[in-house]
């Protein structure tokens, strides 16, 4: 790699690498001075990690959409944090249905089950249409033109479904059995967190298995490395990448019921905004293009969100740290991109670039 | 007639039925129909409702070019009476169950406009009735002959946009003609009947004699003329046009009154962030999403260094005029400290990497940490006006003078710029980073000064806005600043100047004078980029190498092309 980077831009990569050992410096320091003083205790710590691993499995979950579309079409999908909104606003409506009926704690297992199966089925559609309708005709275009349809499909999408269902936030019901806490390791657990932990650990693996060991998996893999070699093989290009939005949509709407059955803040029409710039994030985190990498990097992202400000920005002896969160996943972002952008995973990128 | 295409029928129709559910199931049909369009008659609701179904039946009828006019009669009958099937059903199920609880602008008010309030039988019939009619109408059209069809459409397409845009219309009529002359064409906010129907019949008139005599004069010019005369007298209509523009912009305020000067407001304002934004993304091809970042430095320096706050360096000493220097060369220092970072990244990255900028900046300046600084979510107010010469420039109509001053020397500036050496290193970045690099061009200082005079433009526009507003938040800094001026250049046409005026009027503009649209005013923008992107992706006037690259074998006899002065 190092050949590669011509001898005018070293300048910039001094300041780089100062800014690097500036920023690592300014992270120990934080550390240090958060640890010395003793400030939060273990169990506050782990009840921070362990909500932080349930968001993080989300924003896995909705990763996984960016790096599958991305594996394939080299092209960032800016519209799947719609794509999760869609399947978490619409499912709210048979949770609250569910609830009424009361169905929601006689059968909680197989309610929550239909609630994700609809979830995903609402997100897949709309990642089909979103794939037929404003990234099909464009496969051939110029990078941008792709780049901005997507953010044209991203308002689209976020008014459709205010037109839809309104512009209020709406909560999704309590589910008697996830209410309360657990004991896990010594330590007081909500009981809904190791369930999303689990449940999105499983749904990973199943997409995983998909993926490596079946023949749609391969056929993906297959276009993935090399489209025209694909195609000459016999692999249906138009059916691999309608299948891979399908997963991608899938997996966003399972995330967008965990997300509901996790924060009771409810959902909204705008909830696909961040979580979808920070799942992107995660993707980039664990380098985009990598199954796998998805998977860490979103579970690394909501840990480093949910630590963050009382670790890092507090031991700055920053005012109301929690209130940067949101930045957190922004200047993760753009320290990844300078610093490795290939992510923690990166190598099948780097040898695309190359 | 033998050989109609039922699936193509079916196909369009469905199609059609597909987007009237779609505008009905968002409210954009209920919440238009309370606007009247030619009496009450025909509203805008009306118009949503219907233009699925019309252009289903239209495509229909095209596709059947080799049928007779019955036959197309027929097609247009079938398709535009299938179109009905999906709103109908709407209706039906939204009689027997209540949708409100989920589809919430799913209620009874919609099905009577669907049913013209006649309840569910009749009405239901009259709907598909109404419905199949649009449909023989639209497929009609396509039978009329050609000299006919250009002059119908058009007229129809500008007594349509002549209703919508009454607003406008009515007030420039009031101060040409007299606000009782006016009265007596209009009911309410729409054209009286009659006054429609007369302006339908004298426009396709107009349009017909028009095309008649442009045929003639080709005919009689058959001759070509030399070509010093013909570059004469394009160069003396372009004169009269440059002045007739000039005089307009000077006098806009006085004729338009006082909203319509905030509209103009507005649009200037986005003139100057859509030239900014242009040289970044326009002439260098670098996708920045985080341009509010520096509209919103700007706007914050403007109101610390005007005010009495706790950190200004020296309250009472700057005024708007003198701190406007400084307000831009903050803008370009960020330019070049945010730009740093991002040297590297190309296309999909960038635009991410920026777009985490704009938001951090928002987040920043929303938090208690830098609120001594940026006044946290209270923000910054009373930025007094600024001052020209003893007069404060405290009305919407004079502070139009300041932003027009502002885009002026905008456009100058990129006009200069496009034209420079470099201007030329841009666009060979824009059009290939390594052949440029090859070329001897250097990269990091050609993209630091895209950035750094992008951020400048911001900065001032950013200043500009906080002088006209007196109070800033950090709320007003959102991501949709950068988004609206990016579709803004986008739409008007990448790299084209006038391109972004015409963004900014289409984008900004019009939808300010559209009360009802506002609600829907992120929706179209969306669904706009969408089929700009897929129908003309060069803009409305693209520049003129995106033109001469895709009709590269006319001979346009333009100016001077610019690869000849490289």
């Amino acid at each position: 790699m190092q050949k590669f980077i011509p001898k005018r831009l070293s300048g910039v990569d001094l300041f780089l690498r100062l800014f690097q050992i500036a920023a690592v410096a300014l992270i120990l320091i934080a550390i240090f001075n958060t640890a010395s003083e003793a400030r939060y205790t273990a169990s506050q710590w782990a009840t921070l990690l362990f909500a932080g691993l349930a968001q993080g499995s989300i924003y896995a979950l909705i990763a996984l959409g960016y790096t599958l579309v991305y594996g394939i079409l080299l092209m960032i999908n800016f519209a799947h944090g719609e794509v999760y909104m869609a399947g978490a606003f619409s499912t709210v409506f048979l949770a609250a249905y569910f609830a009424r009926t009361g169905f929601l704690n006689e059968q909680p297992w197989l309610a929550i089950l239909i609630m994700i199966l609809f979830a995903a089925a609402i997100s897949t559609i709309v990642a089909v249409l979103l794939e037929r309708i404003a990234y099909r005709p464009l496969r051939n275009a110029p990078r941008l033109i792709p780049l901005i349809t997507a953010i044209g499909a991203s308002f689209a999408l976020q008014y459709t479904f205010r037109g839809l269902y309104g512009a209020e936030f709406r909560a999704y019901p309590e589910v008697a059995i996830l209410r309360g806490n657990m004991n896990l390791f010594g330590f007081q657990v909500p009981v809904v967190q190791p369930f999303v932990f689990i449940t999105a650990l499983l749904l990973m693996g199943a997409l995983y298995w998909y993926v490596e060991r079946t023949k749609a998996g391969k056929a993906m893999r297959a276009v993935s490395e090399d489209k025209d070699v694909a195609k000459l093989m016999g692999v249906d290009i138009d059916k691999v990448i309608v299948t891979t939005f399908m997963l991608g949509g899938a997996l966003a709407g399972a995330a967008g019921v965990f997300n509901g059955l996790f924060r009771p803040q409810g959902v909204f029409f705008l909830m696909g905004f961040f979580p979808g710039i920070k799942a992107f994030t995660a993707a980039v985190l664990g380098g985009i293009g990598n199954i796998p990498g998805a998977m860490i990097g979103g579970l690394l992202l909501g840990v480093i969100e949910a630590l963050g400000p009382n670790l890092i920005l507090e031991g700055l002896g920053i005012p109301s740290a929690n209130q940067l969160k949101d930045a957190i996943a922004f200047i993760v972002l753009v320290m990844i991109l300078i610093f490795r952008p290939q992510g923690i995973f990166g190598e099948r990128l780097a040898e695309k670039k190359a | 007639m033998g050989n109609i295409n039922w699936r193509t029928i079916l196909r369009l129709g469905l199609l059609g039925s597909v987007v009237a559910l779609y505008f009905s199931m968002i409210g954009m049909v209920e919440d238009f129909s309370n606007r009247n369009l030619i009496g009450d008659l025909l509203n805008l609701g009306h118009v949503l409702l219907y233009a699925g179904i019309a252009g289903g039946a239209l495509f229909a009828a095209r596709e059947h070019s080799e049928s007779n006019t019955v036959g197309r009669g027929l097609i247009g009958l079938a398709t535009g009476a299938l179109g009905a099937l999906l709103p109908s059903g709407l209706v039906l199920l939204s009689s027997a169950i209540n949708m409100r609880t989920v589809f919430v602008n799913v209620n009874p008010a919609l099905s009577n406009i669907i049913t013209f309030g006649r309840g569910v039988p009749t009405g239901l019939l009259l709907f598909v009735l109404a419905s199949a009619v649009v449909g023989l109408i639209t497929a009609l059209f396509t039978v009329l002959p050609e000299t006919w069809r250009g002059p119908v459409g058009k007229s129809f397409g500008i007594v349509i946009i002549s209703a919508v845009f009454s607003d406008l219309v009515r007030q420039v009529l009031t101060n040409i003609i007299g606000s009782g002359m006016v009265r007596s064409l209009y009911v309410g906010d729409a054209y009286r009947p009659l006054v429609a129907a007369v302006l339908f019949v004298g426009l396709i008139a107009l349009f017909f004699w028009l095309d008649r005599r442009a045929k003639q004069s080709n005919e009689t010019t058959a001759i070509p003329q030399t070509d010093a005369k013909a570059r004469q007298a394009k160069n003396r209509r372009n004169i009269a046009l440059f002045l007739g523009w000039g005089v307009f912009l000077l006098i806009a305020p006085w004729i338009l009154g006082s909203f319509l000067s905030q509209v103009l407001f507005e649009i200037g304002r986005f003139v100057l962030l859509g030239l900014g934004l242009n040289i970044v993304v326009g002439y260098a091809g670098l996708l920045d999403l985080g341009y509010v970042a520096f509209f919103a430095f700007g706007a914050y320096t403007m109101g610390i260094l005007t005010t009495t706050t706790a950190i200004n360096p020296a309250p009472g000493v700057f005024t708007f005029w003198t701190a406007l220097p400084i307000v831009v060369l903050v803008g370009v220092v960020f330019g070049l400290l945010l730009g740093f970072p991002v040297l590297r990244m190309r296309g999909d990255y960038l635009a991410i990497v920026t777009l985490g900028f704009g938001e951090i900046i928002r987040i920043l300046a929303l938090s208690d940490w830098l609120a001594p600084i940026m006044g946290g979510a209270q923000g910054i107010l009373k930025i007094p006006n600024p001052v020209f010469f003893g007069l404060e420039l405290n009305s919407p109509e004079l502070m139009y003078y300041l932003v027009l001053a502002g885009s002026l020397l905008a456009a100058f500036i990129s006009i200069r710029l496009r034209d420079s050496r470099l201007g030329r290193q841009w666009m060979a970045m824009r059009e290939d980073e390594d052949v440029a690099e090859a070329m001897g061009i250097n990269l990091v200082q050609t993209k630091l000064l895209a950035f750094a005079i992008g951020a400048g433009f911001s900065a001032l526009g950013g200043a500009i806005f906080a002088a006209r507003l007196s109070t800033i938040f950090p709320h007003s800094f959102n991501l949709l600043i950068s988004i609206n001026a990016l579709s803004l250049i986008i739409v008007g046409g990448l790299g084209s100047i006038p391109g972004v005026i015409v963004g900014a009027i289409a984008l900004v503009g019009l939808p300010e004078l559209l009360r009802e649209f506002q609600e829907y005013r992120l929706l179209m923008y969306g669904i706009l980029l969408i089929v700009m992107m897929l129908l003309r992706p060069e803009g409305f006037i693209p520049a003129e190498v995106f033109k001469r690259e895709l009709h590269s074998d006319e001979d346009t006899g333009g100016p001077p092309a610019v690869e000849a002065q490289v």
